[in-house]
């Protein structure tokens, strides 16, 4: 199992490297999108900061679903997906590959981005380290959850938009917990609530998304 | 085998279907050891489909398929262990080396082939010279060879599934191809391969498998 997760992980990985422009796009995605919000809310810095984490967190969450929905389609076009689903191991090793491969290569640089941002709203340190440490745990949500609307949608027109229509609402419990966490450390509370619910999401994720979305695969490809 | 008989893959009273149009029924195929069986029949009369059936990646609406005598959905690892299957699509990924690609693909089997073993399928399939090209860079045809390249390493499968193999082949490649079915069969291995071209392999001679007779009137 683990032979099977780790080569598709680092080819996925050594795809990404050979496509840098294409692996960044998810993050060009993220600063357009957050910097847009100054220009239309406008500048006041009290407004600003008080919905600064609600943004990161719609931003860094359509920057995933914008991301996702090509995880599969290529390796379905060209019959890498039928081979892989052809391996002695279960495909639930190539769904947790693929929704690990994407959080490495479109999560995680969003993370890195996030304090960047934060700081250009005017957000304090403590409220930075909250909106971070919700992202670590809510984007890999993001990625588990949209590896199975890719699957679910594999093949179909207008693919990309019915996955974000699916996901979406599959998203909103991260969406409310990450941003809520940095609203507590703002308010002078705990986060750590927030964490708890974010990190029990994040096992309930981890342990069911890859198996439905193994299942999803095999209907699609049939 | 405790019954005695040499059958690697049997299906008994499969029917096909493409969406919701039944393209076949009722068929009966048994690929035994040292078998090199050519699939025929018209376009779209379902031979892609009895392929993918053949190989798990479609679950029959009807009948059995038993690999050494276990029904598909029991045989399990060691059955995929067991299978090469090479459809329309190469598998190859733009972006990869041919290098690369054959090995991740062969490499899903379980273990990966090392650097020597790759480099002597590519060099038996005649791309050697392209190994660390881009496979975006191949044509279609060098693209084939590499994909077929899985079947020139060492300790291959015992059954190979193979749908339009000859597609963008040239001569060279053809009799490298028949060299490569001739080999298998000698060690008794099996194949069940498609092709729109007369086989040109005569050593073993190919069993003819005609579709026709089970493919169901539209």
């Amino acid at each position: 199992m683990t032979d099977l997760f780790l080569a598709v992980l680092m080819r996925d990985l050594r795809l990404a490297a050979r496509r840098r422009i294409e692996s960044l796009l998810p993050l060009v995605f993220f600063v357009v999108a957050v910097s847009l919000f100054p220009l239309g809310v406008g500048p006041e810095p009290q407004t600003l900061r008080q919905i600064a984490p609600g943004i990161v967190w719609v931003c860094a969450l359509l920057a995933a679903m914008l991301s996702v929905n090509t995880l599969y389609a290529g390796d379905h076009a060209d019959g890498s997906l039928e081979q892989m689903l052809l391996a002695p191991q279960h495909a639930v090793a190539v769904a947790s590959a693929k929704a690990a491969a994407h959080w490495l290569v479109s999560g995680l640089p969003l993370i890195v981005a996030a304090p960047v941002i934060g700081l250009l709203f005017d957000m304090s340190g403590p409220a930075l380290r909250a909106l971070v440490m919700g992202l670590l745990l809510g984007t890999p949500i993001l990625s588990l959850l949209g590896g199975l609307g890719a699957a679910l949608t594999l093949g179909l027109r207008s693919g990309g938009m019915l996955l974000i229509l699916i996901v979406l609402p599959l998203t909103t419990p991260a969406l409310i917990f990450g941003a809520g966490a940095v609203g507590a450390v703002e308010s002078g509370l705990s986060a750590g609530g927030h964490y708890s619910l974010l990190g029990a999401l994040l096992i309930a994720t981890t342990l069911g998304a890859p198996w439905a979305t193994a299942a999803a695969l095999r209907i699609s490809t049939e | 085998m405790a019954d005695g008989t040499a059958s690697l893959l049997r299906a008994a009273g499969l029917e096909g279907q493409r969406g919701e149009r039944v393209l076949f029924r009722q068929l009966e195929l048994t690929l035994a050891r040292g078998d090199v069986v050519w699939l025929r029949g018209p376009n779209g009369r379902g031979k892609t489909t009895l392929l993918r059936l053949l190989a798990g990646l479609a679950t029959p609406t009807a009948g059995v398929i038993e690999f050494r005598g276990v029904p598909l959905a029991k045989a399990g690892a060691p059955w995929r262990r067991e299978l090469v299957y090479i459809g329309h699509a190469n598998a190859l990924k733009d972006d990869l080396s041919a290098t690369e690609a054959l090995r991740f693909i062969a490499g899903l089997r379980g273990r990966s082939p090392d650097a020597k073993a790759v480099h002597q399928a590519l060099t038996r399939l005649g791309v050697a010279d392209r190994a660390r090209a881009p496979v975006r860079t191949l044509s279609q045809g060098q693209r084939r060879r590499v994909a077929l390249a899985r079947l020139a390493l060492p300790d291959p499968p015992a059954l190979w599934l193979l749908d339009e193999p000859f597609d963008a082949l040239d001569d060279v490649g053809i009799t490298t191809l028949n060299g490569l079915l001739a080999e298998h069969a000698a060690r008794s291995g099996a194949a069940l391969l498609t092709s729109h071209q007369a086989l040109s392999l005569t050593d073993p001679v190919p069993r003819v498998f005609d579709l026709n007779p089970f493919v169901v009137a539209s």
